[in-house]
């Protein structure tokens, strides 16, 4: 019974979360950059906003541009309600595991690229091949990463991830370190954020998901925006839960345990958000062609890691 | 946990930092960068000594940590970016060979020594074989630099990566005396100072320290 509530609890606190943490990223840049900077809770005003203007299409918009908003946002959500964030017993978490999170996220990634393409703007296809640039060498290196946390704790569920890292089964293992930069950079390129991306611009050259959404307004704009901050949430809510899990309460947890576990992950996710902040400013935003080394070096850690993995097993 | 294998875990640790730090310097394309990755390399480098002191109780390694973050760690890149100033060349940018080939070899390189390492010593602690498994990574990968840069100064960065990575073996291995450590430390030194003494002779007699043109030099290229 306290699983079904959990899991209601938490299927809607990672949309509702998702916009804090967008604004408290903004805010941390903004401040950082000299500026006052919006307040915290500007997301939700701007998706308010969104809801209430009318929505206009192109005329050339298909069928498709009309639905993929609704898909995209669908996607990002279940796979949101997979992670196990405050505590392991959730009804959703058992229902898939992370290759099935990374399948949906890919699927949100599929339409939105389709989307950017139906209109036949050249933004939206420019946006669209640039996306799929990224994922081809991004999706790889995130499965690989998953492939060898899975190896180590031998189960590819995230509940059974978070209790396997939470008794202490995992030292400092190099393989975990190399997986974490991997997560890392592959969160990074996934989300849009500098220095693959720039999410704060709508200048032409540099834009890769802004360009995609380009032709939508209204609902459908809001459900786009909605869809990648929660993206953002659940990309943190990954490196935190896998990598930092403590603090996640377990099954049959009191109701005190429960509450200490949401404070935890609201803690760590916003310790991680204004980390993001800081790493943004400090680094300059890289050409398109070097992302193929940015994220093929992701790839490339994410392959050392299972061959260390394998050096260790040697003992 | 126990404390062995807190130390285990630690040391290996470390060894994996200096060893990703290699991996930086053949992602960094920038004279500058390069060699403060390899100053980012040789602090690791230090801490991986000054853990293996700790661990194995052995005050000598102190002293090797100490070098390694002295003179490795702030004298030669130092030294390096005050040549790369004097020479001008502080904004180049070259490869050879592209980023993305060069790190799968270098991840080729990497599985190779596993593979080398492991079967020879199989009697050994599994401490001292990853130990060692690391190092030669970063020996390998030290050579891949010098083998994929063009210019002189990189390649010079690239020995010195070398140089750490026999460093790094030497520190895991039991019983190793101070005094090959200091010598070892003091020829790379004198290395430095004649390498940098060389590259104003090439630039003087070749105007670049480009290496593509010693080829035509030798008439290996018209």
């Amino acid at each position: 019974m306290t699983a079904l509530l959990w899991g209601i609890i938490h299927t809607w606190l990672v949309v509702g979360f998702a916009p804090f943490i967008t604004g408290l990223v903004r805010l941390v840049k903004a401040r950082l950059q000299g500026r006052r900077g919006p307040a915290l809770v500007q997301p939700y005003r701007d998706l308010w906003r969104l809801l209430q203007k009318e929505s206009l299409m192109a005329e050339s918009a298909s069928w498709l541009a009309h639905l993929a908003p609704y898909l995209v946002f669908v996607a990002v959500w279940l796979a949101a309600t997979i992670m196990p964030t405050f505590t392991t017993d959730m009804i959703l978490t058992p229902a898939a595991d992370l290759i099935a999170l990374v399948a949906l996220l890919g699927l949100a990634r599929f339409f939105t690229a389709l989307a950017g393409l139906d209109v036949g703007t050249p933004f939206g296809g420019l946006g669209a091949s640039r996306e799929m640039f990224i994922a081809s060498l991004g999706e790889p290196a995130m499965l690989m990463v998953i492939f060898t946390l899975s190896l180590l704790a031998h189960t590819t569920s995230p509940a059974n991830l978070v209790i396997f890292v939470l008794a202490g089964n995992v030292g400092l293992e190099v393989s975990v370190g190399l997986s974490l930069a991997a997560m890392l950079m592959v969160a990074i390129a996934e989300n849009g954020r500098i220095p693959i991306d720039n999410p704060a611009t709508h200048l032409e050259l540099t834009m890769v998901h802004e360009a995609m959404v380009l032709e939508y307004s209204g609902r459908h704009l809001a459900l786009m925006e909605a869809a990648a901050m929660t993206r953002l949430l659940l990309f943190m809510s990954i490196i935190v839960c896998v990598f930092f899990p403590w603090g996640i309460a377990a099954a049959e947890a009191s109701l005190a345990e429960v509450a200490l576990g949401l404070l935890a992950w609201v803690v760590k996710v916003s310790i991680l958000a204004v980390v993001l902040a800081v790493f943004e400013t400090l680094i300059a935003k890289m050409r398109v062609f070097r992302i193929a080394d940015f994220l093929g070096g992701a790839l490339l850690l994410a392959l050392l890691a299972t061959i260390f993995l394998y050096v260790s097993k040697a003992e | 946990m126990s404390l062995g294998h807190f130390a285990y875990s630690t040391a290996h640790l470390i060894g994996a930092t200096v060893l990703m730090m290699g991996f930086g310097l053949l992602y960094q394309r920038r004279m500058t960068a390069v060699i403060n990755t390899y100053s980012f390399q040789a602090m690791a480098l230090a801490a991986a000594a000054a853990w293996q002191a700790y661990v194995q109780n052995a005050p000598h390694l102190y002293a090797t940590a100490a070098i390694a973050l002295v003179f490795k760690g702030m004298l030669v890149p130092f030294a390096l970016n005050w040549l790369v100033k004097q020479l001008g060349i502080h904004r180049t940018v070259e490869t050879a060979l592209g980023i993305g080939p060069t790190m799968i070899v270098g991840v080729g390189l990497v599985a190779l020594s596993i593979v080398l390492v492991l079967p020879v010593t199989e009697s050994a602690t599994a401490m001292t074989r990853e130990n060692l498994a690391l190092a030669m990574s970063v020996v390998l990968l030290g050579l891949l630099m010098m083998i994929t840069r063009r210019n002189a100064v990189t390649q010079v960065v690239g020995f010195m990566a070398l140089e750490n990575g026999l460093i790094l073996a030497a520190v895991g291995a039991k019983g190793m005396p101070l005094v090959v450590e200091i010598s070892i430390a003091f020829s790379v030194l004198v290395a430095m100072t004649l390498f940098g003494i060389f590259f104003f002779r090439i630039r003087e007699r070749f105007d670049t320290l480009d290496l593509a043109y010693l080829e035509t030099f030798r008439g290996e290229r018209q």
